[in-house]
């Protein structure tokens, strides 16, 4: 069974348009996503295509005006508001983005404390600066006078010392130097061997195939596959859903060659697949309904044509 | 790094020291010549009533006697010399020295002005908490309402309000001056003086709230916004906790900065407040010196304020400059 499962999930905002006009823009729509113990799923996809609002969502920490719709599942339980306020920061664990999200006026070892569920947090604090390398007189630094890799990695340390059993990181390594991801990747890949489930979200493909388990393509606000590591591979033919196929052609050590037109904004979504109109397989089906997912050869293509 | 830091300080008041000195010389010069260049006549506001009885050639002795013959810069070095030996010279109306009376009138309005002071700051600020935790409900509608009318609502007119209810019809408190009236000052308890000082304190309060709270509140807004209280959400904290872990510390240092360099509008505020309350303070006095044509004491009230108005200033800079991490611990790494 799933440790959290994600099930046609929608997620749209209110918004005033002109005066008193209220428009309902679409997110996220139908989305299913599951993570398993022991796993590492890396949700790629371009910016805009709703990777940071599904980490949002499952924490329950969206702005108010957002409307969610479908079910998450925690330990196959539904995660209601109430559940998820009891589960942030004990079971679920957020690695957020940059330094902008630790408190510019706390000492960061401060901060790590404050996430610390049990036992002493000053010695667990201590700990974790130690297996990250951070020297000791880091825990009373303020995050200004913290360097980039400094930084991730105290950011990092709030999700251990909390000793979450999910953990979701938020683009996790942009800006880092090689040996700095590559030491946070590991350090990803050590949770999830210690039996933690991480959902890894990034742009970066390529830092993702190095540790993940399995992939799941983000297009548009909706996941189109799910496919195994193992099929990212060659000029992507074991890849299910053509999107995915364009967008592994399009990296730079394969043919670099970039598919035209660009990803639909979210108040001009398309009626039918929300690929359709960049995709060469695209028949007068495909404009009819948004394909279900379906299995396939041991993964999930959003797809009525992918073999 | 704490020698840096205090070298840093020493650096910074200095150059606030500089830029006071620059200051006062510059408000001393233009005051100076506004009086001169005013309708004012110091010999007719001097003599007074008596001005009939005093032919041209007394008044050219006394004009002789006070310097007046002389050009407007000589005259303008001698009292600037008298300033610095520490004489302000000796007011008209009181007849008695300016320092003795700026002084006096000093400690009643630092009353006035502390307690209205700590009032309006401690309650605009949990006004203004209170808003924003709350935000978009009733009870931060009504304060955003009582705030923007009170923004605009003049001081002498809610203290006309102040005495009209508490004063004339409720007969609670006394309806003006500092101390009772037909008391010898000996016989005067610090009951009586609280009593009085009660009506003004309120009325400055209430205006003052209105600027604090809705700047606290907006800030407060956009810390609740920010990234890291997003994340402290993430990590399960949430309502009092929240509060006080993140949003306090992030909003009250610029809502002292501001309680401090609030200290002009107080001033003016209090000048007005005195006047409908006729309470012997600075405020009230600067403008029985305007008024009258009371030069020496007119040149001292105006240098008196704008040294608090300055200290004022100053103060708000250096709390920042020594509470926020940012300047405190620099940017060395």
């Amino acid at each position: 069974m799933s440790i959290l499962e994600v099930k046609d999930l929608s997620i749209a905002f209110n918004q005033y348009t002109t005066g008193l006009k209220q428009e309902t823009i679409k997110v996220i729509s139908n989305l299913s996503v599951a993570l398993e113990e022991g796993e590492i799923l890396a949700v790629v996809g371009a910016s805009g295509s709703g990777k940071s609002l599904l980490a949002h969502a499952i924490l329950g920490i969206l702005p108010n005006n957002a409307n969610v719709s479908g079910t998450i599942a925690y330990n196959g339980e539904a995660l209601t508001a109430k559940r998820q306020s009891a589960l942030r920061g004990t079971e679920i664990a957020l690695i957020p983005q940059s330094v902008n999200y630790l408190d510019p006026l706390m000492r960061v070892g401060k901060q790590v404390r404050t996430s610390a569920r049990e036992g002493d947090a000053v010695v667990s604090q201590r700990a974790v600066f130690e297996r990250f390398h951070l020297q000791p007189d880091v825990e009373r630094m303020f995050p200004f006078q913290l360097s980039g890799g400094m930084a991730r990695r105290t950011l990092l340390s709030t999700a251990i010392v909390s000793g979450a059993k999910v953990i979701i990181a938020d683009e996790p390594t942009p800006g880092l130097d090689p040996a700095v991801m590559r030491e946070a990747l590991s350090n990803f890949r050590e949770f999830a061997d210690q039996g933690c489930a991480v959902m890894l979200i990034t742009h970066d493909i390529e830092s993702a195939l190095t540790i993940a388990d399995k992939i799941a393509v983000f297009y548009a606000g909706t996941t189109v596959e799910i496919a195994p590591v193992e099929d990212f591979t060659g000029n992507g033919e074991a890849l299910r859903h053509p999107y995915s196929k364009a967008l592994w052609r399009a990296l730079p050590q394969n043919d670099f060659i970039p598919i035209p037109g660009s990803q639909p904004r979210p108040d001009h979504l398309p009626p039918g697949c929300l690929f359709a109109p960049r995709c060469p397989l695209a028949t007068h089906t495909c404009d009819q309904a948004q394909p279900e997912m379906r299995n396939l050869r041991d993964g999930v293509v959003r797809c009525i044509h992918a073999t | 790094m704490h020698k840096q830091f205090g070298a840093r300080i020493g650096i910074f008041l200095l150059m606030k020291g500089v830029r006071m000195l620059t200051l006062l010389f510059a408000i001393c010069l233009i005051s100076f010549l506004l009086i001169k260049n005013s309708p004012i006549d110091p010999i007719q506001a001097y003599i007074g009533a008596d001005m009939m009885k005093v032919g041209p050639e007394q008044r050219e002795k006394i004009a002789a006697y006070w310097g007046l013959d002389q050009p407007v810069m000589v005259q303008f070095f001698n009292w600037g010399s008298a300033l610095l030996s520490g004489d302000l010279g000796t007011s008209m109306i009181f007849r008695r020295p300016v320092s003795e009376i700026i002084g006096e009138r000093f400690l009643n309005s630092l009353a006035l002005m502390l307690t209205a002071w700590v009032l309006s700051g401690v309650i605009g600020f949990a006004m203004g908490v209170v808003s924003a935790m709350k935000k978009d409900t009733w009870i931060d509608r009504i304060i955003k309402w009582y705030c923007y009318t009170l923004a605009s609502t003049p001081t002498f007119w809610m203290g006309l309000l102040m005495l009209i209810v508490f004063a004339v019809w409720l007969g609670r408190f006394p309806i003006g001056l500092g101390v009772p009236a037909g008391v010898l000052a000996g016989d005067v308890t610090i009951a009586d003086r609280l009593q009085h000082l009660f009506l003004p304190a309120m009325t400055l309060s209430i205006v003052g709230v209105a600027n604090v709270a809705l700047h606290t509140r907006q800030k407060l807004i956009d810390v609740l916004a920010s990234d890291y209280v997003l994340f402290a959400r993430a990590r399960g904290e949430r309502g009092f906790m929240l509060f006080w872990r993140h949003g306090l510390r992030n909003v009250a240092l610029p809502a002292i900065t501001l309680q401090f360099a609030a200290f002009s509008e107080l001033f003016g505020g209090a000048v007005l407040a005195e006047q409908v309350f006729s309470y012997p303070g600075l405020g009230q006095a600067t403008v029985e010196a305007g008024l009258r044509g009371d030069v020496p004491l007119l040149l001292g009230l105006v240098l008196c304020s704008t040294l608090f108005v300055f200290i004022g200033n100053l103060l708000a800079d250096l709390i920042y400059f020594i509470v926020d991490p940012r300047t405190r611990e620099g940017r060395s790494l």
